[in-house]
């Protein structure tokens, strides 16, 4: 089989759930950041703990076994996922409490300044919040936020280990069937580089335009 | 009498800016020669270019007679390679405006470490010598601090200690006392004074300080725009500068 | 639900696989250390190409999955000659892939070290080779130690991922032990908190050292 049949054929039965999961993933994981990381900040202790511990929990135990875990164990206590949305879940879940720490550390190197005068101006905490501190954040975040995406897109790869049909799942797939080792695992090694070019240009450009106009 | 060290026709260009012009300029065994004049007029990248941090653009550098950034191969002279440069600079040692002492050692070692690993001394030599320098610049006291417990005096004086326990016979000092508070100068200033009392060192000291300079100099050298606009003896050119260039520089400098 | 004897018949299994797990990792990481500082410095050479194809390699391994260039080591080199065992293949392509991670450390390391030192060193007549090694390396090594070691705890967490290339550590143990007896809760939760029992401590102690390395400067 021609290398480029072989790049083809990964791309026609892999690319689409591998770009779901990136996807889908990323939002969750966005989500979560936010919401984990603000919580982190709360004045209420026990919101603070809850938060931790997901944090902890989720970037503490490998993301592999997270995805075993929901898709072999969780079923034994009565809750069945389909593979595709465990790997979402599980990627989600893992990168969110990696997202939240970012979002965390960027909303409090905002300096205390600019905290301060939003409250001179009279502003209430969420205007702070809205209009002054999480734009300033934002722009601080995107380049790690960035550096995630990418390794986000790189761990959907093993969402081939719970039978997903993702690109690493047909390249194995293809290999057992045309017996093509090199040609197949080179041509999945450069489609998630050139999958993960526009990504990471898109991220630049991103930071760019948010960052237009400041020092 | 032959020049120790010999310019000839040097440019150093930076992007559009040139900084040093087709300069001509030679000092001699023992002599100490004084550069001033105003920031980026050249002064420092002269230093610098003795010293092999920087490759002149045109032009011929001697030191001890023999081309410091070219060598004889096969009877052609051609771009010197490190192994060239490294012999040449045995006999040139350089003090800088920021001292660089390393923040890793001690003031013993600071002083110990090229001795020991570039010219191979032992432990002890290297230790024995270098107590002997930092005697002489005051600071036998010292010895276990680490630089980050020292005066902005104190750290320049280990760095000249440094720089002299490799026995260099050209001293280059590129404003040794500018980033000091000002009580921290004398001290600096009376170190530099000592070892300009020794007949056989030769000095190239780069400063603001103009009575200092007028002290203990041979020769001042005031550099402009990359030249050489005016040289003399201090008080011939300090009293009376020929050129309006000079002559305005002082005035600043003195007001 | 939740078998406690089962839990219990399992654990010494999982618990002696934990020796590969944590063996695979310290020896991942000394290639990547070793590699990574080799691959920081080649990245500064003055010949162009080097330069050029140490960048461009690097980012080829940086973005593209270890999971991949596991199968691409563990499938693909015996084509050419070199068959590896799970546990030399693992190591080296963890150890690879976080090296050009490593690399990226050590460059920053090194960029921060003042210019003033490159200059004084070389005024003092120090040879490259000795600037490096008793002059910049030192400088650059104390500071990027708590970095270092969170990815260590990283490559820590990445090592079930050698599964896949048939290495049985912790986590593929829990997964033939649970294929045979039908039950994978509590293996796979056992496998979970040991993951979190040894990493958590461990970060929490690099943060630990990070806080006193910052208030010492």
């Amino acid at each position: 089989m021609s290398t480029f049949k072989i790049f083809v054929s990964l791309i026609k039965v892999g690319l689409k759930v591998t770009l779901e999961v990136t996807f889908f993933a990323v939002i969750l994981a966005l989500l979560l950041g936010f919401v984990f990381g603000l919580a982190r900040m709360s004045k209420f202790k026990v919101i603070r703990f809850i938060a931790g511990v997901y944090i902890e929990v989720f970037r503490g135990t490998s993301l592999l076994v997270q995805l075993f875990w929901i898709y072999f164990a969780l079923p034994i206590l009565g809750i069945r996922l389909s593979a595709l949305t465990t790997g979402i879940l599980a990627i989600g879940l893992n990168y969110g409490a990696y997202c939240s720490e970012i979002v965390r550390t960027a909303i409090q190197n905002v300096p205390t300044g600019q905290t301060e005068a939003g409250i001179a101006l009279n502003m209430t905490k969420t205007q702070r919040m809205t209009k002054i501190i999480i734009p300033q954040a934002f722009v601080m975040m995107l380049p790690n936020l960035g550096n995630q995406l990418i390794e986000l897109l790189k761990s959907t790869s093993l969402v081939s280990m719970i039978t997903l049909t993702d690109l690493t799942y047909q390249a194995n797939i293809l290999n057992s069937a045309t017996f093509e080792t090199t040609k197949v695992y080179t041509m999945l090694l450069v489609i998630y580089f050139i999958i993960a070019l526009p990504l990471s240009k898109g991220m630049k450009l991103l930071e760019a335009k948010v960052s237009e106009g400041r020092a | 009498m032959e020049p120790i060290v010999s310019y000839q026709d040097v440019t150093k260009t930076y992007g559009d800016l040139k900084v040093l012009q087709d300069i001509d300029f030679n000092i001699y065994p023992g002599e100490k020669v004084a550069l001033i004049g105003p920031s980026g007029s050249g002064k420092t990248t002269l230093a610098r270019l003795l010293m092999t941090l920087e490759r002149p653009d045109s032009g011929t550098i001697k030191v001890n007679g023999e081309n410091l950034w070219q060598e004889k191969v096969n009877g052609k002279l051609v771009k010197a390679k490190e192994k060239h440069l490294h012999e040449m600079r045995k006999n040139i040692g350089m003090v800088f405006q920021h001292f660089y002492l390393f923040p890793h050692m001690n003031v013993l070692n600071n002083v110990t470490e090229a001795p020991t690993t570039v010219l191979g001394l032992s432990k002890e030599e290297a230790e024995q010598q270098a107590v002997e320098m930092l005697e002489k610049v005051g600071l036998s006291d010292k010895l276990d601090d680490y630089p980050s417990q020292l005066s902005g005096g104190q750290k320049q004086r280990v760095a000249i200690a440094r720089a002299l326990v490799m026995k260099p016979n050209i001293m280059l000092f590129d404003e040794p006392t500018s980033a000091l508070d000002p009580e921290l100068v004398g001290e600096v200033l009376d170190v530099i004074k000592e070892i300009a009392s020794e007949d056989d060192m030769t000095m190239l000291l780069i400063t603001h300080e103009m009575e200092f300079a007028r002290e203990i100099a041979d020769r001042i050298a005031f550099f402009n725009d990359g030249v050489i606009a005016e040289q003399g003896e201090p008080d011939e050119l300090m009293n009376h500068p020929k050129t309006p260039r000079l002559q305005s520089f002082l005035s600043r400098v003195n007001s | 639900m939740w078998n406690w004897k089962y839990a219990f018949s399992i654990l010494p299994k999982i618990l002696s696989a934990l020796k590969i797990t944590i063996g695979a990792t310290f020896v991942a990481f000394l290639l990547a250390l070793v590699l990574g500082l080799i691959l920081s410095v080649l990245v500064r050479s003055k010949v162009k190409i080097v330069s050029l194809v140490v960048r461009g390699f690097s980012q080829f391994i940086k973005t593209t999955p270890l999971l991949v260039q596991l199968y691409f080591i563990f499938y693909v080199f015996p084509k050419i000659g070199i068959s590896l065992k799970p546990f030399t293949a693992g190591v080296l392509g963890l150890g690879v892939h976080y090296s050009t991670y490593l690399s990226e450390v050590f460059r920053s390391g090194i960029e921060s070290v003042p210019a003033g030192q490159w200059e004084v060193a070389k005024a003092l007549n120090f040879s490259r080779s000795q600037t490096w090694m008793k002059i910049i390396l030192p400088q650059v090594i104390p500071p990027i130690i708590p970095v270092i070691g969170n990815y260590l705890i990283t490559m820590f967490k990445e090592t079930p991922q050698l599964s896949a290339i048939t290495l049985v550590e912790i986590l593929q143990t829990a997964k033939i032990l649970g294929a045979s007896s039908f039950r994978y809760l509590e293996g796979f939760t056992i496998v979970g908190i040991i993951f979190l029992l040894l990493s958590y401590p461990s970060s929490q102690l690099i943060k630990k050292l990070e806080s006193r390395l910052r208030t010492e400067n």
